[in-house]
């Protein structure tokens, strides 16, 4: 009861705070959908980490970590310490410029603009905001879950669960935990928009991060009957070879790991959050700290996975023993039951709202970002003759984000747990995007067909790769491509031969076809056209 | 205003290239030592690396920078 208590507090916190931020709202579109390019570095740094790290971040690195070893933080963390500073810098720094010069809100006007082609919104938003939305779904029914875990045994008269299934007796079922937290995020995204969405986000990311760390220092303390630093000693001692290396890790597919992070650079919703900020100089915060951020959440969790398979977390939280790999959802059990039993129920509850913020401050950002989209790239493009007044704006903003969040948590309750297995893929599917982005911004030769075709390419190949993978009958996200060479075969991540394939049909097609013209060119590359 | 020297910013490409190399790091993929007794060295290697690349960053905000900061807005800080 204290943990749901303590979450409560937490909602009621994070929703006041959000709403307060309409304090300031202006009532213009530009302020609910950008908060009028006002925000710092440091609001920049958190709203940036916060919407780029999920509940994987928590519950998920050690959950791998308990079933894989340390590999997950090479493959998943530090590779995109590098690579989403890359993008950060590389493309956030320049389309905040166009962004704030010709006054975009979304990543279709700019490709629209810069390739002097109205239409290319038709071909790029069924694809962005499809894989949004699997993005969305993954993480309300990620959120539902949490709150059930977390409010196991809180409610047993109103909740009576399953008898045979102790934990979900007195829980609040996930349908519901789900539309607690969708109703709350969608209250200050609402109210508030992008300021609300960036306050909620600082706020959020302080608060995962913070008691990331508490997590870790409560639970190795309590780990063993030594202080801390003997019982991490002897928890090492005991973990595993398999869990200290990486010798159950391809190294190509180690490699090839290395392309999912380029998603970041076709996100819409972090393109609407670079757009946000006051100037280039806000960049420079979010382009250093990232990395760094990202291994101050990343390394406790993973301690945390490889100390709970060794016999010494196995006598301090025997459920940790009983736990089997191959059961499916397993992995995501073990930050729980090391919160649980080494811990007290306080943290229990802290813990629970440091998991839901992190997945809150994804989820507010996508609301938003397709809201926008919906009324920016349909509505005002083909409904209003490609003018609003700010109070329309604000209007069918609101409007469509309401929709989205209604739509959203009715495919929840179909309990789609397959979209898990899609998230890869998802990120896949954005990384194929890149080279789209990378050569609006630094290749003056891109041609609309040359972009067109990339896109298609793009969706063919995710498409024939996701067909294949679908037809092995096995797990989604372990699909990988088999190149035998001398007698050898490699493994590679799907994403590899993406980004070949899209990149090519790119470079191709531009040079074989006409140019743009100069004075479009001109207007993003004025010292080269 | 960045300090921007091509010379500088063909370095920080260098350093950043380097940071992708040096993420494979296959030298210490079957290796169990402890660091310090507790943290695995290929854990406590890529945390080093992700250090390394909020340097190797520092470095491209100071030298590399894109842009010039002529567009800041009015209306102050964070808010």
């Amino acid at each position: 009861m204290i943990s749901t208590v303590v979450i409560a507090c937490y909602l009621t916190l994070l929703l006041a705070l959000g709403l307060s931020s309409n304090r300031l709202f202006s009532g213009s579109g530009k302020d609910y959908q950008l908060a009028t390019h006002s925000i710092g570095p440091f609001m920049l740094l958190m709203s940036l980490f916060g919407t780029t790290m999920t509940a994987f971040a928590l519950i998920g690195s050690t959950g791998e970590a308990w079933q894989n070893g340390i590999g997950v933080y090479g493959k998943m963390a530090s590779s995109s310490g590098i690579i989403h500073s890359l993008c950060f810098f590389l493309l956030g720094v320049r389309l905040w410029r166009f962004g704030k010069e010709y006054g975009y809100a979304t990543q279709i006007e700019f490709f629209q603009d810069r390739l002097a082609s109205p239409r290319i919104g038709l071909l790029l938003f069924p694809i962005l905001v499809s894989m949004v939305i699997v993005y969305i779904l993954a993480g309300v029914l990620g959120a539902g879950t949490v709150v059930n875990v977390f409010t196991s045994g809180a409610f047993p008269n109103l909740f009576p669960g399953n008898p045979a299934s102790p934990p979900s007796v007195g829980a609040v079922p996930t349908w519901l935990g789900s539309g607690i937290i969708c109703v709350v995020v969608l209250l200050y995204v609402f109210f508030g928009g992008m300021r609300g969405t960036a306050w909620a986000n600082t706020f959020q990311t302080l608060v995962f991060m913070v008691l990331g760390v508490v997590t870790f220092l409560v639970i190795a303390s309590n780990l063993g009957d030594g202080g801390i630093w003997e019982n991490m000693r002897q928890a090492s001692e005991m973990v595993g070879e398999r869990w200290k290396t990486r010798t159950g890790t391809s190294k190509t597919v180690f490699l090839t790991y290395m392309f999912i992070p380029l998603s970041v650079g076709m996100f819409p919703h972090l393109f609407q959050h670079w757009l946000t900020a006051r100037s280039a100089e806000a960049f420079k915060l979010p382009v250093v700290a990232h990395p760094i951020f990202i291994m101050l959440v990343w390394v406790p969790c993973i301690m945390l996975g490889i100390w709970a398979t060794t016999e010494m977390a196995h006598a301090a939280v025997p459920p940790l023993g009983r736990l089997d790999p191959e059961v499916p959802d397993s992995a995501n059990k073990v930050l729980p039951m090391l919160v649980k039993g080494l811990s007290s129920p306080i943290l229990g509850g802290f813990l629970a709202a440091g998991v839901l913020a992190a997945i809150m401050s994804s989820l507010d950002s996508q609301f938003l970002c397709l809201g926008t989209m919906f009324t920016n790239n349909i509505v005002k493009e083909y409904f209003a003759q490609g003018t609003m007044s700010d109070k329309q704006t604000v209007f069918w903003t609101r409007t469509f984000i309401v929709l989205v969040v209604l739509i959203t948590y009715l495919f929840s309750l179909l309990e789609p747990r397959g979209v898990f297995g899609l998230g890869v893929w998802c990120f896949s599917g954005f990384s194929s995007l890149f080279p789209l982005v990378f050569a609006a911004l630094y290749w003056p030769r891109l041609t609309r067909a040359g972009a067109y075709a990339s896109i298609i390419a793009a969706a063919g190949t995710w498409l024939w790769l996701f067909l294949s993978a679908w037809k092995t009958g096995k797990p989604l996200a372990d699909y990988l491509l088999e190149v035998k060479v001398g007698g050898t075969v490699y493994d590679f991540m799907p994403v590899t031969l993406m980004i070949l394939v899209s990149a090519t049909v790119l470079v191709v097609v531009s040079l074989l076809t006409k140019p743009l013209p100069e004075e479009t060119v001109r207007k993003f590359f004025p010292k080269r056209a | 205003m960045s300090n921007y020297s091509p010379g500088a910013a063909r370095l920080i490409w260098a350093l950043v290239l380097l940071l992708i190399i040096l993420h494979q790091d296959v030298w210490f993929w079957e290796s169990d030592y402890l660091v310090l007794g507790i943290m695995p060295i290929g854990l406590f290697y890529h945390a080093c690396l992700s250090m390394a690349a909020g340097f190797v960053w520092y470095l491209a905000t100071l030298y590399a920078w894109p842009l010039d900061d002529i567009t800041s807005a009015k209306n102050g800080g964070d808010q």
